[in-house]
């Protein structure tokens, strides 16, 4: 107990740390001067920092997880300068250890994951004719959660030490005996706060598309990211106890001093690496599949066909996330587990290409014969199938075990996973924003400027990542902060650092684009900007808070599509409005995970005093909850004709 | 000229002027994993040209197919009024694309599987094996020649044409052995014994490194594997024991600690070195040298080999 102030509370005597210091108080600063001056606070509060609703939660979601990527990718092109040349001293060892650290945990926990989460809340209720997600109060405080966490991450590097271990955290190196300080219990703790939000949102979802589906809606008439997110759900719920509990043990050990992971008191600190793994693996599936969700919506859309086999994609993503729980040994197959178990590792892991492969097949086939347009989301969906297919193949390379013995944390490596992570969730996401974008704001995103930004960030994606490949070959490891001259690797890292820079320059455009947009976008006046095939489509853009003002029924795949062909109306359509029952904003989430914040704070310095004061303040917010009834509201017939006729629907 | 084609063109350029840069400069001596120096590396580059073809063929007919069908398909000012037709899908084509993996993946798994066990054991070689023992400590690879009674630092000398078995343990972080000419590598673990067969055909000096991440000074935790003739070899260890100095019990705790090491050679080493990995940390090694009754034990596990 007691408050010991470490040594650096304020980390200190690194320049590029002052800018940021002066970087982040200014942004504060002026953040808070313009909700000031222009009266927003309340605004603020009542609009947004206690809003249930699923559009604006995931809106949220998706500007902190672009936020996010812009962090990480500063991290990126950090690590590229520095590994440019040979002997360059931009950043020191310890230094580019916690930037590497920083980069892959955020990219992982806090871009991907988050922004995955945002396009699933944001389309998710609306193209299964929902009104809400399952339990939307529940959805607030897995935000609030998961930016409690991203926030007590994101401030180690200023106060008190970010941590150094890599993203996959090994023991014994994270362990208190070689990492003592708070930089590993930063890791720790903000995972576990943040994970245990995505735990919940897998809960939330899975419920909401079992059971809030419109009538007509069976399981094989979903739409595909809806189906996606139900296997996502599924995964993230057996997958994501298996990091709480790791993350646990960890944070026990290196707080009250058990022995989990310690050799010395009995521990093994393999144990971390298998749990690790267990939930890592299924982790990269949890990222990646939405995304092959969206790309399944986005080219059947702009091929103007219905998707080729759908029975075979749900099925092959069915057989995927299964058999993601059975090949975590991959990552570790020279940890001398024996090459009867290296041999199933490797066989299960080639086994998935299968399925993927059915699914690359099944996407090329609802392009062909269609009438394919190269609208920006569409761009993106139709650049992921090449780099998906040199990562997925790469990823089959690695999975024959003896040879990753010479590829294991090499170059080889670093390619091939940027190749799926970037080519196929970063793709997947910003595909998905650029399609539902007006569908969320009601204006589209400038096309040309979009297609400038995909071109820039994929041809510098390739020219930053392809030669890395060989680079591997050369001997080079993941992980190295610098390299002696003469082996050859330079003209490869200098390339790969110019595709660095061009991606930058990629994402550079896709936010002047959004800030352009915002006055000149063109205005969704339909609702229906692409001529989509799914419900969402089917409501006026941005969606009223109430999503549908009848619920629709459904009786085939891409219902909306089918609905419009048929240019009658339904009989539902012809029903008479109703009260809307909808939930109440609450605050509680938001100041909940401010007490979360607190705990976690705390219990990184060990002052388990401010600890536990968290965690009571959690405990209270909990109770307050549960006396809590009276907590919906109706919307009327006569505000939702208003809205309706504001929005040009009668 | 059509902006598509223009920019088709304007990728290929760019593609090829990559691909000139990437192989400006380069001999394939400077791809250590693509030219191996002996049986295991062998072995491996095998697998690794074997499953490269493979993926080849699917890279080369899936672009062909992506190629065509993106160009043959877009939308043309021609085409305004086409309505693509409503397939569902086809059972047939479906059946095809996933047999095709399937042939691949098994096509895959069957050397896979036989290097794996294969690789498990002794490399053949007209010489009889022979053992050293590896520890890594915070950011240096300690060899010990059981045979001989002598000790290395930093670099490890093994005679040519002769399967050498390193068994390898760890005080500290995990690391990982790899020295990509002579074959793949094997994580090094506190509490734990490793075993890698590796062999050199040819006298020479050979680059190996860490390759899992073990903190600070990782990046320059690397070693030269030297390969003699088996003449030269026996020369050498006869005179480390002569000129070499002994290595003390605090000098081998002192090399344990965390920092970066000379290379070194010693004509002997403590009886500690030998559990020192077993132990797994420099607390604990101390602690069991000052209760000297009892006996030494850590936490050993072989896996089944
Ligand atoms: C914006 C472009 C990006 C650049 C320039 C970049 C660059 C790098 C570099 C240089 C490393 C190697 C660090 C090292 O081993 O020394 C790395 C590692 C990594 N990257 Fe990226 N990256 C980018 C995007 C992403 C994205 C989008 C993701 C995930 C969705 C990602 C996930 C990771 C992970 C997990 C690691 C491993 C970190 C570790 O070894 O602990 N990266 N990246
Ligand atoms: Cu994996
Ligand atoms: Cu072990």
């Amino acid at each position: 107990m007691g408050f010991h102030l470490p040594k650096n509370f304020f980390v200190t005597g690194e320049p590029m740390i002052y800018v940021a210091d002066v970087l982040s108080v200014l942004t504060i600063a002026g953040i808070v001067f313009v909700l000031t001056y222009y009266k927003k606070w309340k605004w603020l509060w009542d609009e947004w920092l206690t809003t249930v609703d699923h559009k604006k939660i995931g809106i949220m979601y998706l500007i902190s997880s672009l936020l996010m990527l812009f962090r990480g990718g500063i991290d990126g092109l950090l690590m590229r300068t520095q590994l440019a040349l040979p002997n360059l001293h931009i950043l020191d060892a310890e230094h580019y250890n916690q930037i590497f650290t920083a980069h892959g945990t955020i990219m992982i926990f806090f871009m991907a994951m988050p922004f995955i989460f945002g396009l699933m809340n944001v389309a998710v209720p609306l193209q299964i004719g929902a009104r809400d997600v399952a339990f939307p109060y529940l959805n607030a405080v897995s935000f609030w959660l998961f930016f409690a966490g991203c926030m007590l991450f994101n401030i180690a590097f200023m106060i008190g030490g970010a941590p150094d271990a890599g993203w996959t955290n090994y023991t014994p190196l994270a362990g208190s005996d070689l990492a003592p300080g708070p930089g590993i219990n930063y890791y720790l703790l903000s995972l576990q706060i943040s994970g245990i939000g995505s735990l919940m949102t897998g809960i939330n979802f899975l419920v909401t598309i079992l059971k809030m589906r419109a009538p007509g809606m069976t399981l094989m008439r979903m739409p595909m990211f809806t189906w996606s997110v139900l296997i996502t759900s599924i995964i993230i719920i057996f997958a994501f106890p298996v990091l709480t509990v790791a993350l646990a043990l960890l944070t026990i050990d290196r707080l009250f001093g058990s022995h989990f992971f310690t050799i010395a008191g009995g521990g093994e600190p393999m144990m971390w690496a298998n749990l690790f793994w267990i939930w890592g693996h299924p982790e990269v599936y949890i990222v990646v599949l939405p995304a092959f969700g969206i790309f399944s919506e986005v080219i059947s859309t702009f091929a103007r066909k219905r998707l080729f086999g759908y029975g075979a994609m749900v099925y092959s993503m069915v057989v995927i996330s299964a058999v993601s729980f059975l090949t975590w040994v991959h990552h570790f197959f020279t940890m001398g587990a024996g090459p009867a178990v290296n041999s199933f590792f490797s066989i299960s892991t080639m086994a998935i290409a299968i399925p993927t492969g059915v699914k690359v097949f099944n996407w090329l086939f609802t392009l062909y014969k269609g009438r394919i347009e190269f609208t920006t989301p569409m761009l993106w969906a139709v650049g992921f199938i090449p780099t998906f297919l040199i990562g997925g193949l790469t990823g089959v390379m690695l999975a024959v075990a003896p040879a990753d013995y010479q590829y294991h944390n090499s170059y080889f490596l670093i390619s091939h996973f940027h190749y799926v992570l970037v080519g196929g969730t970063v793709f997947g996401c910003l595909a998905g924003l650029y399609y539902w974008w007006p569908k969320m704001f009601g204006f589209k995103l400038d096309e040309r400027q979009g297609k400038w930004a995909f071109w820039l960030f994929n041809i510098g994606f390739n020219v930053c990542f392809f030669p890395q490949y060989f680079v591997g070959l050369m001997g080079m490891t993941r992980r190295m902060y610098t390299y002696p001259e003469g082996l050859g690797w330079t003209p490869y890292n200098f390339i790969s650092t110019v595709g660095a820079y061009m991606m930058g320059v990629g994402f550079l455009i896709m936010v002047y684009n959004i800030l352009y947009s915002v006055r000149h976008g063109e205005r969704d006046l339909t609702g229906d900007i692409w001529n989509g095939r799914t419900l969402e489509w089917s409501i006026s853009s941005p969606a009223p808070h109430y999503n549908f003002a009848r619920i629709p029924e459904v009786d085939d795949l891409d219902a909306w599509w089918h609905m419009k062909q048929r240019k009658r109306k339904q009989p539902w359509e012809l029903r008479p409005l109703k009260p809307i029952h909808m939930p109440n904003n609450s605050g509680r989430p938001f100041i909940m995970s401010i007490w979360f914040f607190i705990a976690g704070f705390g219990l990184v310095f060990e002052w388990y005093w401010m600890g536990i004061i968290g965690l009571l303040g959690v405990l209270y917010c909990m109770l307050k909850r549960s006396f809590e009834y009276d907590d919906h509201h109706y919307i009327q017939v006569d505000e939702i004709e208003r809205t309706e006729s504001a929005a040009g629907r009668a | 000229m059509e902006p598509f084609r223009k920019r088709l063109r304007q990728w290929l350029t760019l593609i090829g002027l990559s691909a000139v840069l990437l192989l400006a400069g380069c001999s394939r001596e400077q791809y250590v994993v693509l030219d191996p120096k002996g049986p295991v590396a062998k072995q491996q580059y095998d697998l690794i040209v074997w499953s490269f073809g493979l993926m080849l063929i699917i890279v080369l007919a899936v672009f062909g197919i992506f190629a065509y069908v993106i160009i043959k398909y877009r939308a043309k000012p021609e085409n305004k009024g086409y309505e693509p037709p409503d397939q569902e899908g086809s059972k047939l084509l479906e059946m095809i694309w996933t047999l095709i993996p399937v042939a691949v993946v098994i096509a895959l798994a069957i050397p896979t599987v036989k290097a794996t066990y294969g690789l498990e054991k002794q490399p053949s070689s007209d010489r009889p094996p022979m053992t050293i023992k590896v520890t890594s400590a915070d950011w240096k690879w300690i060899f010990r020649y059981p045979k001989e009674g002598i000790e290395t630092v930093n670099y490890v000398t093994i005679p040519a044409d002769t399967p050498v078995q390193f068994e390898m343990d760890a005080v500290g972080p995990m690391n990982s052995f790899w020295v990509p000419s002579l074959g793949g590598q094997e994580y090094t673990m506190p509490g734990m014994v490793m075993h890698l067969w590796l062999q050199a055909d040819h006298p020479g000096v050979y680059q190996g490194r860490s390759a899992n991440f073990s903190g600070k000074y990782f990046t320059h935790m690397t070693f030269d594997v030297v390969a003699k003739s088996p003449a030269d070899y026996d020369k050498w260890v006869q005179q480390v024991k002569k000129t070499a100095p002994k290595q003390t019990e605090a000098q081998y705790l002192k090399l344990l600690e965390r920092g970066l090491a000379k290379k070194m050679t010693f004509s002997s080493y403590p009886k500690i070195a030998d559990q020192a990995g077993l132990i797994g940390d420099v607390k604990g090694i101390k602690n069991q040298m000052n209760r000297p009754k009892e006996p030494v034990t850590g936490t050993m596990h072989h896996h089944a080999h």
